[in-house]
């Protein structure tokens, strides 16, 4: 038996889709979060609720990061993986997702299948998988579970969790309790089998393995908690004191919902599904304009169809918060994966001039906050907020340090004191653009808010002058707003020869990547953004302190060299065309958009592509 | 949902209104002469005088075309929004804030067309709202265009041949959905009967559907012009639970008892093509209504946040 000390491992659980890896998966992350070690894990789902089985397409599993400090993204490839046949073991290979000398835990069955298809298909996946260095186990799983279980199907999971709880020495008591959790609704004896197939899989794993792994846990000093960021904004939502969110299903944003109805009615509020994106949109602005700001959450096509609802909130001016939790576009595109793509149209996909705020929480933790800051952001500023979050943050569960509750984060009440003579429904302060909000119920106020172009009087008005007010009073806000942001903080030195900027949810493997730069001596730093509309101040004195300055996105972008792309044709990652815009600094761009999040290890190889030539170390 | 605080239920105004028809007209309508939407406006303001409504605890919703204006003529709060989705703006209000009396406005295109798939699925809410379809066959701010309800072989500019197909009928329609808890067909021609089937709609809890056939003066002015002229084309529905409104008698020979109860019969007599009837279809008071299904106690920002700390300890480790 060899133990190997590791700062930090990446494991996979791969099966085919109804095989239970998320619920083991679950355990696993939570026990080693409870053990004290930082972890981030990353569902791989498919689009389909269960695909044909024993197939490259019906893979469906997790992946677990886990080290001895905080884990901030899903890292590189994967150190070890049980896999519950070849083909989803081949479509990681093909994704590149293994390391090269990845320990793969492959179940045994198909070798010696009795059906001579399964057997061939077995022996080209192996053959294929021989390319890289895998050191693959095989494991009788499906036959071990069979000695306690009559289905394997509802099993195979919990003695995959015993190999690991073996292989990572964790703590039975912990699995033990996390088991009896997630059945507690069942009868007593589910939460038995279930010890009995984790203990099952430990003792196979001690007489069978001949090594372990052996990662320092560090027992946190704060109360922590542990979600991923659907799961997040959700109670972002209730701690904003948002009483009303409209929504349509729509993957990766409907667990946000599903979190919210199982919850919200204890706050006073309500999950109301609508017919349609459109009309989510509409009851959402609806119940704004009753007084308390309401929440719509949609992704990417639904985002396309509240268009026109955004800007009648916009015209109106009548708060409203969008949670758009991005997924790979243009149209359906890639339902349940990553992408950064909305950026550009969640700021500008509007006809006429519609600002409005669109902020991007960095982290899982602050995917919670957003949601209180974007409330109100949008109550403040009689405004629209956009929260764009994405897949790898909807999906990633994190932990981090339980939030301080401050009653402050709740609505004020509506005011409806009367309004007082000569008070107009939009009274624009002419320096500000800010004016009193004047809610149904509130004597005095009685007005009718309008679409189309009006006057201070809310009536109708098509003059220029009127027009040009409107439009103006309407942008102000947004540079009042922003006067009161800070400049972001660069990470890293605050001057060198190359400034990777991001945005979202690349903040961890941004910054991870920055690390190992700088680490090789690279005068790299990185900025990662989460105002976009209005960006945050201070970005040009920023980037002039650089030689160089990237941004990095999971989007798409022309590269410099393909046929018929130039300097005059090249499409730029939506951030770097948002920043060259602002600030007429030549800026450049490394994106991707395989529909994964970004591994550290990519950034660091663009990093070092792009470093200024010629520049000192 | 509640969310009145609890501070604005004490200040609760119950000093009389004291406010007569005209003054709940907020400014000259601005349609053509001859318009119908006329007709529906000065009912309305009849019915929110009768009623004696405050003008701030209401609200008119349309959304957009010559009849989604009416909002802003009507003394109250008005949401003019954009075209055939005033129904999930009313929802949403209604929602948030049940203690408000909410009005939609909308036109034949407006709600059977871009709004249609809205239409069907706020029957199905029975949200409790009044809502008038001001049904005048044609698309006329955008200047005489074929809509859903325009007759077949009627010309207009983009059917200058005539519209090739059967007209969709709204009764129909609505009485197909389930959860339909009211609907009602007057007409602009005759304001007593107009006025009383508004206040029936008013009375009723839940989701009032008025269909209103009115004439727009430029495009569609003879569409009913038979049954003007004639009152012998026209059969009231009558019934001690419908419409029961002074004159009619004398005026409409043509009555059909018809127990508004009664769903089969109500279906039945919207398909018949032999008369044009007016009167309440159907209506059904029990019915679940969605404002009142999903009401919520209100819980005060220091319970709630509370309580949300307690919600961590799910997702401690």
């Amino acid at each position: 038996m060899t133990i190997t000390d590791v700062p930090e491992h990446t494991v996979e659980i791969i099966t085919n889709s109804g095989e239970g890896a998320q619920k083991c998966a679950q355990i696993f992350g939570q026990t080693c979060a409870k053990m004290g070690n930082g972890v981030w894990t990353v569902e791989i789902i498919p689009a389909e609720i269960e695909p044909p089985h024993h197939t490259v397409t019906s893979t469906s599993g997790n992946i677990i990061r886990f080290g001895s400090h905080k884990i901030t993204n899903w890292g590189d490839q994967s150190k070890l993986a049980i896999a519950f046949n070849d083909q989803v073991c081949l479509s990681r290979h093909r994704l590149g997702s293994f390391d090269d000398d990845c320990i793969i835990l492959l179940e045994s069955a198909w070798e010696k299948s009795e059906d001579e298809s399964i057997r061939k298909m077995y022996e080209e996946a192996m053959e294929e998988m021989s390319s890289r260095n895998y050191r693959f186990i095989m494991v009788p799983i499906e036959e071990e579970t069979l000695k306690l279980v009559d289905n394997p199907q509802h099993g195979k999971n919990m003695f995959a969790l015993g190999m690991l709880a073996e292989i990572y020495q964790r703590d039975l008591s912990i699995i033990e309790k996390q088991i009896a959790h997630i059945f507690k609704k069942k009868p007593a004896k589910v939460t038995e089998i279930n010890i009995e197939l984790v203990k099952h899989g430990m003792a196979w794993a001690r007489d069978n393995l001949d090594f372990q792994f052996n990662i320092e846990t560090i027992p946190a000093q704060e109360e922590r908690v542990v979600m991923n960021g659907n799961q997040a904004a959700a109670l972002g939502a209730v701690a904003a004191g948002m009483e009303l969110c409209a929504m349509y299903p729509i993957t990766p944003a409907t667990s946000v919902s599903h979190e919210l109805a199982a919850i919200i009615e204890n706050y006073g509020g309500i999950v109301h599904q609508a017919e349609d994106e459109i009309a989510a949109c509409g009851v959402a602005l609806g119940a704004s304009y009753g007084g308390k700001v309401a929440l719509t959450v949609t992704s990417g096509p639904g985002m396309a169809l509240k268009t026109e609802f955004l800007a009648l909130a916009i015209m109106t001016e009548i708060p409203l918060v969008v949670l758009d939790v991005q997924r790979g576009g243009p149209s359906t595109g890639l339902p349940t994966k990553v992408e950064q793509s909305d950026l550009l149209s969640s700021i500008y996909g509007q006809p006429g001039d519609a600002p409005r705020v669109v902020i991007a929480p960095r982290s899982i933790e602050e995917c919670f906050h957003s949601m209180i800051t974007a409330r109100r952001i949008a109550d403040t500023f009689r405004c629209v907020v956009i929260v764009l979050t994405d897949a790898n943050l909807a999906t990633g569960v994190q932990q981090f340090t339980k939030p301080e509750f401050d009653v402050r984060w709740q609505q004020e009440p509506t005011d409806f004191s009367p309004i007082p003579e000569g008070l107009r429904p939009y009274d624009w302060d002419p320096e500000t653009g800010l004016s009193r909000r004047f809610v149904p119920g509130t004597p005095g106020g009685a007005h009718t808010v309008t679409g189309l172009a009006h006057d201070e009087f809310s009536n109708v008005s098509y003059d220029p002058e009127s027009n040009e007010r409107g439009c103006k009073m309407r942008s102000r806000k947004l540079a009042v707003f922003q006067s009161t942001l800070e400049p972001p903080e660069v990470y890293g030195d605050p001057e060198g020869e190359l400034l990777v900027v991001g945005w979202g949810s690349t903040q961890g493997a941004i910054e991870e990547a920055v690390d190992r730069a700088r680490a090789q001596g690279l005068k790299v730093s990185s900025c990662q953004l989460t105002f976009l509309s209005p960006l945050e101040p201070g970005l040009k004195k920023i980037f002039s302190r650089f030689a160089k300055v990237m941004t990095v996105e999971i989007n798409y972008s022309d590269t410099l060299g393909d046929p018929y792309i130039t300097e005059e044709t090249r499409r730029y990652g939506q951030l770097a065309w948002l920043l060259r815009a602002q600030t007429l600094v030549d800026i450049d761009c490394w994106t991707s958009c395989p529909g994964q999040p970004l591994r550290p290890n990519d950034i660091y190889k663009n990093i070092v592509a792009q470093y200024p030539k010629g520049a000192s170390k | 949902m509640s969310s009145i605080p609890i501070s604005l239920l004490d200040l609760e105004d119950d000093s009389p209104v004291n406010l007569t028809p005209d003054e709940y007209q907020k400014r000259e309508g601005k349609w053509c002469s001859g318009c119908g939407d006329f007709g529906a406006l000065n009912a309305v303001k009849r019915l929110l005088a009768k009623e004696q409504l405050r003008p701030e605890k209401m609200a008119f919703v349309s959304g957009i075309g010559c009849s989604s204006r009416f909002p802003h003529y009507v003394n109250s709060y008005g949401f003019h929004g954009i075209h055939g989705r005033a129904l999930p703006v009313a929802t949403g209000l209604k929602l948030a804030r049940p203690e408000l009396e909410v009005f939609v406005v909308m036109g034949d295109g407006d709600c059977t067309s871009i709004g249609a798939g809205h239409w069907i699925h706020a029957t199905r809410y029975n949200t409790d709202m009044t809502v008038l379809l001001l049904d005048n066959n044609i698309y006329g701010l955008t200047k005489n265009q074929t809509s859903p309800t325009t007759p077949q072989g009627h010309t207009s500019n983009t059917s200058p041949r005539g519209s090739l197909l059967p007209a969709l009928d709204p009764l129909q329609a609505t009485l197909g959905v389930s959860n339909a808890s009211f609907v009602a067909q007057t007409a602009d021609w005759v304001p007593a009967h107009l006025y009383a089937t508004l206040q029936a709609a008013y009375d009723h809890p839940g989701f009032s559907f008025v269909r209103i056939l009115q004439r727009c003066p430029k495009f569609t002015p003879d569409v009913f012009t038979e049954n003007v002229k004639n009152p012998d084309l026209t059969e009231l529905l009558v019934h001690e639970n419908g419409i029961n409104a002074p004159g009619l008698d004398k005026l409409f020979k043509a009555q059909r008892v018809h127990d508004p109860k009664d769903l089969d019969e109500a279906r039945s007599l919207a398909q018949r093509r032999d008369m044009l009837r007016l009167g309440i279809f159907f209506r059904d008071d029990s019915f679940p209504v969605y404002d009142e299904v999903r009401a919520v106690p209100p819980v005060s920002p220091e319970e709630k946040i509370k309580r949300l700390e307690k919600e961590f300890d799910r997702y401690a480790v």
